[in-house]
């Protein structure tokens, strides 16, 4: 990845970072899972993903579920970036005159469907990329799960069945941040060792920083890993990711700050970004 | 014609059309050789075969699902109301072996409480054909509406020739000034064995195949309600959530009351047998449901006659 396009998509994750502190306030969001997966959503609607404010009827444009939906700030910030919305609607964030909430809802444009509840969205990916391949045609369907999420059924269901009728335009990737809504995940319900699991039930598995745009660039370029079996990219992630205050932090799943402290946050994600750009300058020099 | 072929004809002549089952392929095994990949079978995951539906549906498919009743509506239910419902796809449920048809399973197989569920679910369209032939008559409509629908399967022999089937119409069978049986599925044949062992006894006995639950023939009700006989209803469902619910809240609606007695199950599963055996057991034959009719009204069930023999189920899946 050049160094131009990384700073493009530095400079846009930063943008939807702020979206995100903006909407943890008058009701609050989901914020530490939001920051988790900015980049990865930013990196898959800015580079990947054949989806555009202008091919969202499309029959032949690639397709995202969120099925971990309470990260939809994250969304909405890409979405606003890349011209899918205006960024006014954010100003509507829990107003009944809208439908920005804390969930995903089609009536924002780019939303494929709606999520929230945990473990739907990898069974209707599952019938999408049935369709497309059904059709004979190759779009991309990507599903986004938590790691809290792996806990239900459904999504080792799905995965189930994607391996036994060989679907291989399906991906699921996972937002690997560690926590689950009020817990760390291996203080729970371990998950590890992870991709040895999803290898179990018959997928291709990779896994990465869900940070670095270079690392996601050359998995996601790979798809389809096997001409035979889903795919599974587990994404390393920090919940929070950004502002080092709240970052891997059991007790900021769900954040609802005063304006003073979004002041505050949007001050230390504006110096973050600095310290990180100045020590990869130097990386590179 | 069988539900099978029907599926079938209606699938070839529509590219929209896929079957999809969770591994319950007794009514459809010729479908695999006929529809290739429209034919999908999920394995034993209801909930993952209701996701994939829903994602099928996104794409403009229509599917048809055809899966164990219970499961389909209870093991799944969240994904009905959530993927399907919230999404007001044009998925069409076929809950196979509902109500008294799961006869030996025992409790954990027994659908009474299916029509509470779906019709409990905005947008969803819940139906329960009398027989075989009055299931072919309304699948057509079903299936062609864009709404989602859930059907309580029923492939018994019919003992009565159907009228056409239009949704939300009830089909009245007769109409009678001293009792009007309501009833769907497949209670209607015992209805009509009933209704005959009354008449006999010098009764006018009305009877209605309701066939479309959500939407419900209100019109067709309030018709019942004026008339101002005993009103029966008989249903292999739970006493709440199903008819006699339905009824009630059209009565209050219309600020209306009416003498009704409801033959349903009571808070309790009913006891798992072969279907005669469930039937007899539980007072739902024809004679039963004549002499607890009867009874009600104070009268001795004694001179009613035993009705023919109840054709046992053919099915264990």
């Amino acid at each position: 990845m050049t160094n131009t396009k990384r700073q493009e998509l530095s400079d846009r994750a930063l943008k939807v970072r702020e979206h995100i502190v903006r909407l943890s306030t008058n009701g609050g969001c989901f914020t530490g899972a939001s920051l988790s997966c900015a980049d990865l959503l930013v990196y898959l609607y800015s580079d990947f993903l054949n989806v555009r404010p202008d091919n969202l009827t499309d029959p032949t444009r690639d397709y995202l579920f969120l099925s971990k939906g309470h990260d939809v700030p994250a969304l909405y910030g890409t979405f606003v970036e890349l011209g899918f919305i205006d960024k006014a609607r954010l100003d509507h964030h829990l107003s009944t005159d809208d439908h920005i909430y804390w969930h995903p809802n089609r009536n924002v444009p780019g939303v494929e469907f709606h999520s929230g509840s945990l473990g739907h969205l990898p069974g209707v990916a599952l019938g999408v990329a049935m369709d497309c391949r059904m059709r004979g045609q190759d779009n991309k369907v990507i599903v986004i799960t938590g790691d809290g999420e792996l806990n239900e059924g459904t999504v080792w269901e799905s995965l189930l069945v994607a391996s036994a009728h060989q679907v291989n335009n399906l991906t699921l990737v996972v937002d690997r941040n560690h926590f689950q809504a009020n817990v760390a995940t291996e203080d729970l319900i371990p998950l590890e060792p992870l991709a040895p699991k999803f290898e179990a039930f018959g997928c291709e598995v990779r896994r990465i920083d869900g940070h670095d745009f270079a690392q996601l660039e050359e998995a996601f370029s790979a798809l389809p890993f096997s001409d035979t079996k889903p795919s599974v990219i587990i994404c390393d992630t920090v919940r929070g990711r950004g502002l080092p205050s709240i970052e891997a932090r059991a007790d900021r799943w769900f954040c609802n700050f005063s304006a003073d402290e979004v002041t505050e946050l949007l001050k230390e994600l504006h110096s973050q970004e600095a310290t990180k750009l100045t020590s990869e300058t130097l990386t590179v020099r | 014609m069988t539900y099978e072929e029907l599926i079938k004809e209606t699938a070839l002549a529509d590219e929209r059309i896929v079957v999809m089952t969770a591994e319950n392929r007794a009514l459809i095994r010729n479908l695999p050789a006929v529809l290739g990949p429209r034919f999908i079978d999920t394995g034993i995951t209801e909930q993952t075969l209701i996701g994939a539906a829903a994602g099928l549906a996104l794409r403009g498919r229509v599917p048809i699902l055809h899966a164990l009743a219970t499961f389909l509506t209870l093991r799944a239910f969240e994904f009905i109301r959530t993927d399907v419902g919230i999404g007001q796809l044009p998925v069409k449920l076929s809950g196979f072996v509902p109500g008294f048809l799961s006869d030996g399973n025992g409790p954990t197989h027994q659908a009474i409480e299916d029509v509470s569920l779906m019709r409990g679910i905005p947008g969803m369209t819940v139906f329960a054909p009398a027989d075989e032939a009055d299931m072919l008559a309304m699948l057509p409509a079903i299936w062609a509406s864009p709404s989602p629908a859930y059907v309580r399967v029923n492939t018994r022999p019919a003992t009565y020739e159907h009228a056409p089937f239009e949704i939300g119409k009830a089909e009245i069978v007769a109409e009678g000034t001293d009792i009007t049986i309501l009833t769907y599925g497949m209670l209607f044949e015992q209805t009509m064995v009933a209704r005959e062992l009354l008449q006999a006894q010098g009764k006018s006995v009305g009877l209605v195949n309701l066939r479309s639950l959500k939407p419900i023939d209100e019109a067709a009700l309030l018709d019942v309600v004026r008339r101002g006989s005993l009103i029966v209803t008989v249903e292999d469902h739970f006493v709440t959530g199903g008819l006699f619910s339905i009824l009630a809240e059209v009565l209050l609606r219309n600020q209306l009351t009416a003498r009704v007695l409801p033959l349903a199950l009571e808070e309790r599963w009913y006891r798992p047998g072969r279907l005669s055996a469930v039937l007899e057991y539980e007072g739902f034959t024809g004679r039963h449901i004549a002499r607890r009719i009867a009874e009600h009204l104070g009268e001795s069930g004694a001179a009613i006659t035993p009705g023919p023999a109840v054709l046992e189920n053919q099915f264990a899946e």
